[in-house]
């Protein structure tokens, strides 16, 4: 289909492989991370990847940015392979492909005004002619994201969680980017701020016709923004499908698992007795 | 109405470094025997520092300038920290947030288990070791022996988590605060646990302050809740009440803002501004009012 923006195929992933301890007997093998992961991402849409600490949500997203080199598998972007590209070749792809941190304090730079990380880039990529209308740029996403435009000459441990997120989502979508990847970037923050952020990303993906992969542990924020949902478990995929469907009629024990596990808040007396005991899902 | 094992009072605490600002206004509830009270709120609301003043563990920037704390007849505020240490442990136990923090790493979980045993309960070191094996068998570990020698690293997170239940359970508490105990694990080990300190709590007839910012896991294991908002109670009720008729405007859009993934329109509508104007007017009106009355510096 031509409305593919991003196809990974049989992605293998494993970590530590080359390291070698100095105390081990035998060489350590690497810890497989990623088993063969396949996944399409169409212009403009929103895919929410769910599972629970481990499941290699987190390593399949910077695979699919070029953050982590696959051991098996491609991922392509706009019909470009990316996976053998080296840093110099990636770099005219960059800006298209951007990524949001969960944690922004430790994303941006402590020591740099906001208005010096929005501009920063878009010089170093040339989209901005000159520092003037980098600044004015920025100033517009900043006002975009629902910031001041005194937010420019703030440094980030004097904002908020949420305005930090919020700068975070500046940063990412100030190079006009096709593709995003926000990786667990709500889980720190208050239910009411949460929802703030969650529809600041809702309407910049519609405006800006912007690719989100949306990576989280939690099946209720990814029902309330996404389109299509990608379950995870143990480093493979076993469920996909658009939001409606899955959360209907989910098809994967593992999906029905998760999502009986989650505490609405609604009244449901029988609900801790209801599901999953220790035994069968393991105790570790 | 059950009689009340925990009363707080009129509780109320500022900030010394943050010129006195309040922290806590005027919190009173209660905890009857064996029921699971609920304390609800976003960060900043005061809940874990409610749970600090019971423990007498109020980090030095923080002053309690008003109210009491009863514990059974017991004034805690007004104890001497050896009174108070006798009660803690023995008849006021804690589950922590992190277990990987709430554990010493450098002692095996066995040490940790029998301190209590021998100290509070004058177990020997033998008879010790079979409780802590007991108790770990209680909290549905399947191999206590091995857990009762491993440090720990060496746990999973969701396992940590049961050894806290284990230890804040060990000496049979009258009262658990339980401060966020599920907030860093997965849902499906967070539904075990819940499950967990529902079963040991009703098994045993102890009752649990839980503190928490979930309204869903509050949802699933308190039978009464209290919801806070910069330190003021906006709204008691039963959990029941609450999610079904919740009286006071600030739960009705907390409960607005929570993603729900059977409803979703939910999660996508933050707190109102002017609904946060309004409740920030309230705030002031109480502070004012405090002020009039030489609080907080009197």
């Amino acid at each position: 289909m031509a409305d593919e923006l991003l196809i990974a195929t049989g992605l293998v992933v494993s970590y530590g492989k080359s390291r070698r301890s100095l105390f081990a007997r035998t060489q350590r093998l690497g810890v497989p991370v990623l088993h063969g992961v396949s996944l399409e991402v169409r212009k403009g849409e929103t895919v929410g990847i769910v599972g629970e600490s481990g499941s290699g949500k987190t390593t399949l997203g910077r695979t699919l940015i070029g953050l982590v080199k696959p051991a098996a598998g491609s991922v392509c972007f706009d019909g470009v392979d990316i996976t053998a590209l080296d840093e110099h070749k990636m770099r005219p792809l960059r800006p298209r492909m951007q990524m949001i941190f969960q944690d922004p304090m430790s994303s941006l730079n402590p020591r740099h005004t906001i208005g010096r990380i929005l501009t920063q880039p878009m010089r170093l990529h040339g989209l901005a002619n000159d520092y003037a209308s980098a600044r004015g740029r920025a100033h517009d996403i900043l006002e975009r994201v629902g910031l001041a435009s005194s937010t420019m000459d703030c440094y980030s441990h004097e904002l908020s969680g949420g305005q930090r997120q919020r700068v975070g989502i500046a940063r990412a979508v100030v190079l006009r980017p096709s593709f995003v990847i926000a990786d667990e970037i709500v889980s720190g923050l208050d239910v009411s701020t949460q929802a703030q952020v969650l529809r600041l990303l809702k309407e910049l993906t519609s405006e800006m016709h912007l690719a989100l992969v949306f990576i989280s542990h939690d099946l209720s924020v990814i029902r309330s923004i996404c389109d299509r949902v990608v379950v995870m478990q143990s480093g493979t995929i076993v469920e996909q499908g658009p939001c409606e469907q899955v959360f209907a009629a989910p098809r994967a024990d593992y999906t029905r698992m998760l999502l009986d596990a989650i505490p609405l808040p609604i009244l449901d007396p029988d609900w801790l007795s209801r599901g999953p005991t220790a035994e069968n899902v393991g105790m570790n | 109405m059950s009689a009340a094992r925990l009363v707080i009072d009129a509780l109320t605490a500022v900030s010394v470094r943050d010129g006195n600002r309040f922290i806590l206004r005027n919190v009173s509830l209660k905890v009857a025997i064996g029921e699971v009270h609920g304390i609800v709120g976003e960060s900043g609301a005061g809940k874990s520092t409610i749970a600090k003043a019971i423990l007498g563990i109020i980090p030095s920037q923080v002053k309690l300038t008003g109210g009491r704390i009863d514990f059974e007849g017991l004034d805690l505020l007004s104890l001497s920290s050896t009174a108070l240490r006798a009660v803690l442990g023995r008849d006021i136990a804690l589950i922590a947030q992190d277990p990987s923090t709430a554990l010493n790493p450098a002692r095996r979980i066995e040490a940790q288990l029998t301190d209590g045993l021998r100290l509070k309960r004058g177990l020997s070191a033998s008879e010790a070791r079979l409780r802590a094996g007991a108790l770990l068998e209680e909290v549905q570990i399947r191999d206590p022996m091995r857990v009762l020698h491993s440090y720990p690293h060496q746990l999973s997170g969701g396992m940590r988590q049961r050894v806290l239940i284990a230890a804040a359970f060990a000496l049979q508490p009258k009262l658990v605060i339980a401060d966020e105990p599920t907030t860093a694990l997965d849902v499906t080990v967070q539904k075990q646990i819940l499950k967990l300190i529902r079963s040991l709590q009703e098994r045993h007839g102890t009752s649990v302050l839980f503190v928490s910012h979930d309204l869903g896991v509050v949802a699933k294991i308190c039978d009464h809740v209290s919801v806070l908002y910069m330190g003021k109670v906006m709204e008691q009720a039963t959990t029941a009440e609450l999610l079904t008729a919740p009286r006071h405007p600030y739960t009705q859009a907390l409960l607005r803002a929570n993603p729900r993934y059977d409803a979703p329109e939910t999660g996508l509508q933050p707190i109102p501004p002017g609904l946060i104007a309004a409740l920030r007017a309230e705030i002031a009106a109480f502070d004012a009012r405090m002020a009039a009355r030489g609080y907080p510096d009197g």
